[in-house]
């Protein structure tokens, strides 16, 4: 039999871990990359010719990147390697990707999709206006171009990377408005047990936290979102919110960063026709999976923040397990102990995930109380009272059906920043849970595909 | 359970069964309307938006005619606007053949008002500059234009709410049942609905309960290709599409007021209707990045930003199947509309009203009697 064609989508964690346990079973897996680089967006790396050491990069980080950008190094003669190359779509074994406004089907016999995780976003009225980023967007900026999103940043939202980015922007020289947390300080508390099977992650934590306080930024927890003051003409210029008493603040700013935890991107998983399943405990849908990433469908698998976000440090041991997953499945003799070390790690990860997202819960509630004026969709400009007319007005509890007579969701992000919200407001004017408003369909391309592509002919 | 009865029960929430249901309410009869999903959720929810007459056959032409005279007024009649856009229409070739056509086409339909003009290259790009180099020839129809699938037939269905249609959706239907002098519908959750008359408006679905009552029909599923592209300034104006000598090639495409480029052809795929889901071939969207340049070469510069599909029903001679039963008195059928059914819908609507409310129709639709296919019966039996 032909050797096994195997694609890995991304180049972080999560594939990069997955190459390498492929490889070193003999297999040349494929491995397509929508970065210039790889390092996936949590290790990017910087544009030949920038100089930063690691340690400045990526900070306590800085030995893990290393290791991981030194792997892939050593990967390269060993496997194809696809970089600056969006995976649009998957139709019938195959692989479409685009390279340089070419398009090609790669088939193939399996398929490890390790296509990471962007911001999770909460809507506020203002948020259309320049100079509001998503928190990955604020780090990009900073990672790849050493540029922060402006003079004066508010971080609004909640998750870890609210106060990572804020301590990466203050160590770059940027000025710190203030940290604006929606969670309440008392969740942490009660997350700690589960959180401390990461010790050392926690510490990290805590110390960034330290730090910020040190560095006279204002940190703020239990805080509620109410506007982002500004204008078409000059974007940002400011932001209004309640403090965990309920009173309310301006804070003078020219940026903000938002994001409340990461989603994962799952739009080639759907396209894979890949089941999902609705998660209770953070109100999304996410690709039902079993032991090792393996999806209902055979022969494709997951790992990463892809598939659910866990963070970098599960990202790797989540594709190596993938790794292990499809060589079990091609008949192949894999290590027991390997396989239950890396699945006690994950185990581990897990429990720490569970932690974080009790210790900053997505804010389903900020979707309910939306004014009526503000833009739920940026895409399409669509407003909050808009989406709640086609609810209450047509009957469309169901969160295709909005989009069809809405818009919400069917522009350029096709609802990857717009769904969750969207669909919480969906689930309060219908005043039906959540997980009934079903999950917007994904279609292909999974980014914008530029008309000036033509199809390869070999 | 007890049973819901009225005048008239359609099978099917389209925009052929929405249409039926609003007007057969205007004259009167009482109507119960049952579709499996919701209004307007399948061909009638995600087709190009065409609202046209020009390349119809001839024989249709008076039904297309009709059914333009309600779009004139939809938004009066239905109560909401579906953006309907009435910018003109081209059709644009590449060869002394694909004119040929077109112009025989203009003569045969000349008597049916669609003011048709035939315009050689050079006056085309004078009239419209963003067009190809390589086109050599075209038709315009001035009157011709489009309106958004996604709201049509839900507004329609909205409207026949209002005059008093009972509309239930979400409603899965088992069989429909020939029950004495009337009909049976039975749903799975075990409601039964009755009435004098059944019609069936079932798209692509429509020959599954025509064959229960002995009439097989030769209709199979297809999905439909169709893409967007970002919004842009409104620019083209007409609906505009291009001749091809294989059908696979062609490509056509609409500007919405808001900017967006919709566009379709590159072919159709097999659609799977028990699975009800229909998908898009990347091949079939590669196939349209190729050939719409041709027609306007700044597509070069758009993205593609959505694609998808739907599940229509096509016949094997193209025409749909409309009028009555050929074996079973009170029964009707108007489905199979063979991607070409959002234009005629609210006319077919209006035209089954009056077929059943008075017993006959002042719009020629004999070409379409489900007759036709006797012999597929007779073979089958």
């Amino acid at each position: 039999m032909a050797e096994p064609r195997v694609i890995i989508v991304g180049a972080g964690p999560a594939g990069v871990r997955c190459a390498e346990t492929l490889v070193s079973a003999g297999l040349r897996p494929t491995v397509v990359d929508e970065n210039r680089r790889d390092g996936g967006q949590i290790y990017r790396r910087q544009p030949a010719n920038f100089t930063r050491p690691y340690a400045k990069l990526y900070g306590t980080e800085a030995h893990r990147a290393q290791a991981l950008h030194e792997t892939f190094d050593a990967l390269r003669s060993r496997l194809d390697y696809l970089p600056n190359t969006l995976a649009w779509n998957i139709s019938d074994h195959k692989l479409h990707v685009v390279h340089e406004e070419r398009s090609r089907a790669l088939p193939y016999d399996a398929l490890v999709i390790c296509s990471g995780a962007t911001d999770r976003l909460m809507p506020v009225k203002g948020w259309h206006y320049a100079g509001t980023y998503s928190m990955g967007a604020s780090q990009i900026a900073l990672k790849a171009q050493a540029c922060a999103i402006g003079r004066q940043v508010v971080f609004m939202g909640t998750g870890p990377l609210l106060y990572l980015v804020a301590s990466q922007y203050v160590k770059a020289g940027a000025t710190v408005a203030a940290v604006l947390d929606t969670s309440p300080f008392m969740r942490r508390v009660a997350a700690l047990p589960k959180l401390l099977a990461r010790p050392a992650v926690l510490f990290n934590g805590l110390a960034l936290v330290a730090g910020l306080k040190r560095a006279g930024v204002k940190v703020l927890t239990g805080i509620t979102p109410i506007e982002i003051k500004g204008s078409p003409e000059s974007g940002v210029q400011g932001v209004v919110f309640h403090d965990a008493r309920g009173n309310t603040h301006t804070l003078e700013c020219d940026a903000v960063a938002m994001g409340y935890h990461l989603r994962p991107e799952t739009q080639l998983a759907d396209l894979a026709r890949c089941a999902f399943r609705f998660d209770q405990e953070t109100r999304q849908w996410l690709p039902q999976v079993g032991e090792d990433g393996r999806t209902s469908v055979p022969g494709v698998y997951l790992a990463g923040d892809g598939m659910r976000v866990l963070g970098a440090d599960a990202a790797e041991v989540g594709g190596q397990l993938a790794a292990l997953a499809l060589l079990t499945d091609l008949g192949r003799k894999v290590p027991e102990g390997e396989l239950k070390g890396l699945r006690a790690q994950q185990a581990q990860m897990e429990r720490f995930r569970q932690g974080l997202a009790q210790a900053f819960p997505w804010p389903a509630q900020q979707a309910a109380q939306l004014p009526d004026d503000a833009i739920v969709c940026r895409c399409e400009a669509i407003t909050a009272g808009e989406l709640r007319r086609v609810v209450c007005d047509m009957g469309a509890q169901e969160a295709n059906r909005a989009k069809a007579l809405s818009r919400v969701g069917m522009g350029r992000c096709q609802g990857r920043y717009c769904g969750h919200a969207g669909a919480e407001v969906i689930a309060h004017a219908a005043g039906v849970p959540v997980e009934q408003v079903g999950r917007l369909r994904g279609q292909a391309p999974v980014k914008p595909l530029s008309m000036a592509v033509r199809e390869e002919t070999e | 359970m007890s049973a819901l009865a009225a005048d008239v029960i359609i099978v099917g929430g389209g925009i052929m069964g929405a249409s039926s249901a609003f007007f057969l309410r205007k004259r009167g009869m009482s109507v119960i309307l049952l579709e499996r999903g919701l209004i307007g959720q399948q061909a009638s929810g995600v087709n190009f938006g065409n609202v046209r007459r020009m390349g119809r056959p001839v024989e249709q032409l008076p039904l297309s005619n009709r059914s333009r005279e309600i779009w004139l007024k939809f938004k009066e009649l239905f109560g909401e606007d579906a953006e309907l856009l009435l910018n003109g229409q081209m059709r644009v070739g590449f060869t002394p053949e694909h004119e040929e056509r077109m112009a025989k086409y203009a003569q045969e339909a000349k008597d049916f008002g669609l003011g048709m003009q035939m315009m050689g290259g050079k006056a085309l790009r004078e009239r419209f500059p963003w067009l190809g180099p390589e086109i050599t020839s075209g038709c315009y129809a001035p009157y011709e234009g489009h309106a958004n699938p996604r709201l049509a037939a839900p507004i329609i269905g909205r409207a026949a709410v209002r005059e008093g249609a009972q509309v239930f959706e979400n409603t899965e239907i088992v069989n429909v049942e020939k029950d004495g002098e009337g009909f049976r519908v039975n749903a799975a959750d075990g409601r039964t609905f009755r009435a004098p008359v059944a019609l069936i408006t079932a798209g692509a679905w429509g020959n599954l309960i025509s064959t229960s009552f002995g009439e097989p029909v030769p209709m199979i599923a297809k999905a439909p290709q169709m893409c967007v592209t970002e919004p842009v300034p409104y620019a083209i104006g007409p609906t505009t599409g291009a001749l091809s000598d294989d059908p696979d090639q062609g490509v056509y495409f609409r500007q919405v007021a808001r900017g967006n480029i919709v566009i379709g052809g590159g072919g159709r795929e097999l659609a799977d209707i028990e699975n009800r889901r229909a998908y898009v071939n990347p091949r079939r969207t590669m196939i349209k990045l190729k050939n719409a340049p041709r027609v306007m070469p700044a597509f070069k510069h758009l993205h593609i930003i959505r694609v998808w599909s739907g599940i229509e029903g096509y016949m094997d001679d193209s025409r749909p199947i409309m009028g009555p039963s050929a074996r079973v008195p009170g029964l009707y059928y108007a489905f199979g509309f063979s991607g070409e059914g959002f234009q005629l819908g609210p006319g077919v609507g209006e035209v089954m009203a009056e077929l059943i409310h008075t017993g006959m129709t002042t719009t020629p639709i004999e070409p379409y009697h489900i007759r036709r296919f006797t012999n597929l019966a007779a073979n089958a039996a």
